[in-house]
């Protein structure tokens, strides 16, 4: 076994493009869950609305990738309206049934055969998708990422993807330590409190699902742009659960806590899994086979979620301090 | 303590391991309409490249068979289809049973339309009728009139609806009282169908092993998952929402075991597999899905009279009023939690068991039936017994009616639909009360 | 629990309570100057009638105390008039003006303030934080203001003294840094109070303050609605317990069984038949009809009681 190779492998996942786009739908969730306390199931639904917006506007319908990008933001948020409206006046409990439904509903619609024709059915939307982003590439053809692997595009992506993350993460530490934030941080501790304080709660939490759906939809953006491939059946529900696996790993309400989180998410997620990959191939391991690899890992990621949250909510660089009062 | 709380994890694994040992490999299930099947040659060995034609008005598609004999061809709705089989392309020496096999027209209703395709060697002439997967039902009838459909398919629904609330009746009754939203629901009916399949390939008829599989789940996943799992959480005062996470990551970790343990192709149980469609007035259906439907009636019946006579289902209903207030009058809210668990879990054993009868068992049987069951209580009332019943029985129907207008495809959008729709109008749900703040 | 606390009626007080001197001591009686004017509210769960107030009037500028045993649907009347709960029937005005169907936190921002019988102290906000929210009017509590700090820094600063100011006079000012979930029940009540006096209410509505509290720090708090009062504010506060309300309560609203059964200064009501009788006849079933009351330690699964 080439140890070496595995920590590269693994380097390279936490911070590529997987990492990136999950990373981005993290720091929508931290938003809504984390400082705003909405337990949205569905943040799926807002990756699928970016990816497939970028998808369907440049290949389906021919035009610019510029002009996509804000198409794609611009459903994100009517996404967070047609959701937001119905639920975010009623408990907890069911916004997260309606979201993860959404999401959901969503998913099958696209990948319907119905609509083939615009969404490009269970095989989704393949092409040049974004052929205007790479063509910016200033990368020089030669170039080869030291020491990791990835690709000089995916490098491209890479480093516009930790910009962007940059750029977001300090707008959300900006609005997280104003009174905007003191409000939907006292919604997230009590609702009632806060609406008897003459806030209107109903519109904070729709702007914080906004924000956060904006923000994973420009995951979703960045997930079409770097893939060149948008598939209905990635979009599955057990992708908003790994946000929230990472959300917590890194700690939520923390402004570092998605990015650290996606980095050891996905750094251990390939570790242990090209670890496996490599014992099995090596003979080490009789008793699996290398398709057994992908549900180890999916395993690993429920009990990871589970012992998180029984035993570390507060992420596992997270403050005592505040579990000791985590009433809910 | 803290010892065994670290175990939990462990044991339910460990339970898994110690109880199957069994496994195999297949793609991820995908959703939708679509006309599927295994051809296998008469000694049962899978027959690949049988190339099969699926054509209705304005659409054509065709398949061929995997290595493993299996078939999917994706079809946009419900309707009439005419499958046609191109018995150039069967091995030599072998031949369809039924001649008529080589073009049979299928009224599909929804989901997946499995039809069975028996070859022999030389010439045969055994009837074979396509199953329907959500009911059992085999439509024999070919195209009917609307008229008809539409009774059909209102008795598809209902026969749905059962199975539904058969699952959802434990959800909400688990919601009820201790307000916990189960997201590995599902995963309870999909422990329930396999530990039936695991002692059905041990060699127990399904009778028998029906009813065990129910009394192994309800104390084994429903008891002991509460005891070793839940219990010790609400000591610790865990949140409801931490506590939702961790049933997702139950949820995760339960699916994935059962897929590393049993690979991803689907299994029948041995008995009653295919089955002869019977006609019963305006309706066609299967013996089979008459008889469970049936069960499950009684089974929901006796459940119902019972939570409503007996003194622990006076209790259950007290405490899903009020949990805190039930304590302090005497009630063992921990007891009452306790046989809930149970009861809900031996209800969605049977349900997983049912489905497994009339469709098949696969890892994430569960799972795609747990948003449809959410959406049961979400529209007959988050919390209360007839609201699981009639929340289900409204949405069964509902999914059936809707593909006459829909693609049977986009089916469960119609459901997801309609219960936000009714979120916006009525939030408590249609049996549910409006709750006091403050 | 009687105080002898008389001796410190302020001028306001004893305005309040000239006032009221003539206002007749029958249910539903008109006063001289009503900030809070009730018309025919009804509210029934399932079959019960939990509220069904003919009429009532708040006088301003006095502390009314509504009591009634457990169960008289005090705190349902309550929600009714803050917005957060929605009647059958009825009207209600606030300075005059219809609110009756006004979105709550429309009526806290008009100056109808309330408090909440289980303390809902923002835990893991700290205890600033808690005040500030209770500041009106906040630029920086706009979304797209709130990425520029040079809009709302000095409106924040100035919140933060009176914040301070206010923590000072509630003891609150060494724990202002704390997490508002390690105080202790007491201090959260107190806090609630301070909190809700940072928008300056015309009416604060207080829903049991004096409930889990130890008898130290209900001195300090009665002391505290007095002074409330003397700054001009209205208090209308909810108390189940009638020694507790004799001494600082101005008027005294009696609800049983949903119903205003007597009204009157302090001293009248305690003598009143029907009075003595509700609390004595309904102390039985107390635990089954008012859920949440009794049982303020215990965890709500569904969080809906709270």
């Amino acid at each position: 076994m080439d140890i070496g190779f595995v920590l590269a492998q693994s380097i390279t996942q936490a911070l590529g493009v997987t990492a990136i786009i999950y990373c981005l739908a993290a720091i929508g969730l931290n938003i809504q869950f984390g400082y705003t306390g909405l337990l949205n199931f569905g943040q799926v639904a807002f990756v699928t609305v970016g990816a497939y917006s970028i998808g369907v506007v440049v290949v389906t319908m021919g035009l610019s990738l510029w002009l996509a990008i804000p198409i794609a933001l611009l459903a994100s948020v009517i996404l967070a309206l047609i959701l937001g409206i119905p639920t975010l006046r009623l408990r907890a409990d069911y916004l997260a049934i309606v979201t993860i439904a959404a999401s959901e509903l969503l998913r099958l619609v696209v990948r319907s055969i119905a609509l083939r024709d615009i969404f490009g059915g269970v095989n989704g939307i393949n092409g040049k998708i974004g052929e205007q982003f790479h063509a910016l590439n200033p990368l020089p053809a030669e170039f080869v990422t030291p020491y990791l692997t990835f690709s000089r595009q995916d490098a491209w992506v890479v480093l516009v993807g930790w910009v962007i993350i940059a750029i977001i993460s300090f707008g959300v530490w900006l609005l997280v330590r104003s009174p905007w934030g003191r409000v939907v941080r006292g919604i997230r501790e009590d609702e009632y409190a806060v609406v008897s304080l003459g806030k209107n709660v109903f519109v904070y939490k729709m702007q914080a699902l906004i924000l956060g759906g904006m923000v994973g939809a420009m995951g979703g953006i960045i997930w079409a742009i770097a893939k060149q491939s948008v598939q209905p059946d990635t979009f599955v529900p057990d992708v908003t659960f790994f946000t929230y696996t990472i959300l917590l790993l890194g700690g939520a309400a923390r402004i570092f806590g998605p990015i650290v989180g996606a980095i050891l998410f996905w750094f251990l997620l390939a570790g242990v899994g090209e670890f496996l990959s490599q014992a099995i191939q090596a003979g080490w391991i009789d008793f699996l086979k290398p398709t057994d690899v992908g549900p180890i890992r999916f395993i690993l990621v429920g009990i990871g979620l589970m012992s998180l949250m029984i035993f570390r909510p507060q992420g596992i660089f997270g403050d005592k301090r505040e579990l000791a009062l985590d009433g809910r | 303590m803290l010892q065994r709380r670290r175990t939990i994890v462990g044991a339910f694994l460990l339970l898994f391991i110690g109880l199957f040992g069994l496994a195999g490999t297949a793609p991820a299930m995908a959703e939708g309409s679509a006309i599927v099947g295994v051809i296998t040659d008469p000694s049962g060995n899978p027959v690949p490249d049988v190339l099969i034609g699926v054509a209705a008005e304005g659409f054509t598609e065709t398949g061929t068979t995997g290595p493993d004999g299996a078939f999917r061809i994706e079809i946009p709705k419900g309707g009439s289809y005419e499958v046609s089989i191109d018995v150039t392309t069967l091995p030599e020496g072998i031949s369809l049973a039924k001649a008529e096999d080589e073009s049979r027209t299928l009224l599909v209703l929804g989901g997946e339309k499995k039809i069975i395709i028996k070859l022999v060697d030389g010439e045969g002439t055994e009837s074979a009728g396509p199953i329907d997967p959500e009911t059992g039902e085999a439509s024999v009838s070919a195209t009917g009139g609307t008229g008809q459909q539409v009774i059909q398919l209102f008795f598809d629904g209902i026969l749905f609806g059962i199975l539904i609330a058969l699952g959802a009746l434990g959800l909400n009754l688990i919601f009820g009282t201790t307000g916990l939203t189960n997201f590995s629901h599902g995963e309870l009916l999909t422990l329930g169908a396999f530990t039936a399949i695991v002692l059905n390939e041990l060699g127990v008829h399904i009778i028998i092993a029906a009813p065990i599989a129910v009394i192994f789940s309800a104390l084994i996943y429903g008891g002991g998952q509460n005891k070793l799992l839940w219990k010790p959480l609400r000591r610790r005062r865990t949140g409801l929402i931490a506590s939702m996470i961790v049933t997702i990551g139950l949820a995760i970790t339960l699916r994935y075991t059962l897929l590393l343990f049993f690979g991803g192709s689907p299994r029948s149980y041995q008995q009653y597999a295919g089955m002869t469609g019977i006609s019963i007035g305006p309706f066609s259906t299967t013996p089979k899905a008459l008889i469970l439907a049936a069960i499950a009636v009684v089974v929901l019946a006796v459940t119902v009279f019972w939570l409503q006579n007996s003194r622990i289902g006076k209790a259950t209903r007290a405490v899903s009023d009020n949990p805190a207030l039930a304590s302090t009058t005497g009630i063992n809210v921990e007891r009452v939690i306790s046989v809930v668990w149970i009861l809900g879990a031996g209800l969605a054993a049977f349900a997983g068991i049912y489905l497994g009868l009339t469709q098949d068992v696969t890892w994430n049987m569960g799972q795609r039936l747990l948003l449809v069951m959410f959406a049961a209580i979400t529209l007959g009332g988050l919390g209360t017994i007839w609201g699981a019943i009639v929340g289900s029985l409204v949405v069964g129907v509902f999914i059936q009616m809707t593909t006459l207008f829909i693609p049977t495809e986009m089916k469960t959008v119609g459901a997801l639909f309609l219960m936000i729709v009714i979120l916006m109008v009525r939030p408590q749900g249609l049996l549910g009360r409006r709750e006091r703040v403050g | 629990m009687a105080v002898d606390t008389k001796s410190a009626l302020g001028p306001r007080g004893q305005a309040s309570q000239a006032a009221l001197a003539h206002v007749p001591n029958i249910p539903g009686s008109a006063k001289p100057d009503p900030i809070l004017d009730v018309h025919s509210v009804k509210r029934s769960f399932g079959g019960l009638t939990a509220v069904d107030v003919e009429q009532v009037q708040v006088q301003r500028g006095a502390i009314t105390a509504l009591i009634g045993p457990n169960g008289a649907g005090k705190t349902t009347f309550f929600n009714l008039l803050t917005g957060f709960d929605a009647p059958d029937t009825g009207e209600w005005t606030f300075n005059g003006q219809q609110v009756a169907g006004t979105a709550p936190y429309k009526l806290a921002r008009r100056g109808m303030v309330r408090t909440f019988q289980l303390t809902k102290a923002l835990s893991r906000l700290t205890v600033m934080d808690n005040m500030l929210l209770g500041a009106k009017g906040q630029t920086g509590e706009h979304i797209y203001a709130a990425f520029f700090p040079f809009l709302w820094s000095k409106q924040e600063r100035a919140n933060r003294e009176r914040a301070m100011e206010l923590l000072s006079r509630f003891n609150l000012a060494e724990k202002s840094a704390d997490f508002a979930g390690s105080l202790s029940g007491g201090q959260r009540k107190l806090l609630e109070m301070a909190r809700a006096l940072m928008s300056d209410p015309e009416l604060i509505m207080l829903d049991e303050p004096m409930a889990g509290v130890n008898p130290a720090l209900t001195q300090s708090l009665l002391h505290h609605i007095k002074d409330i009062r003397e700054e001009g504010t209205t208090v209308l506060f909810v108390e189940h317990d009638m020694d507790m309300v004799h001494d600082i309560g101005d008027w005294v609203i009696v609800m049983a069984m949903g119903q205003i059964i007597a009204e009157g200064p302090p001293g009248a009501v305690m003598k009143d038949q029907n009075v003595i009788d509700a609390y004595l006849g309904t102390h039985h079933d107390k635990e089954l009809t008012e859920s949440g009351k009794s049982l303020t330690v215990d965890s709500d699964p569904e969080g809906t009681h709270s």
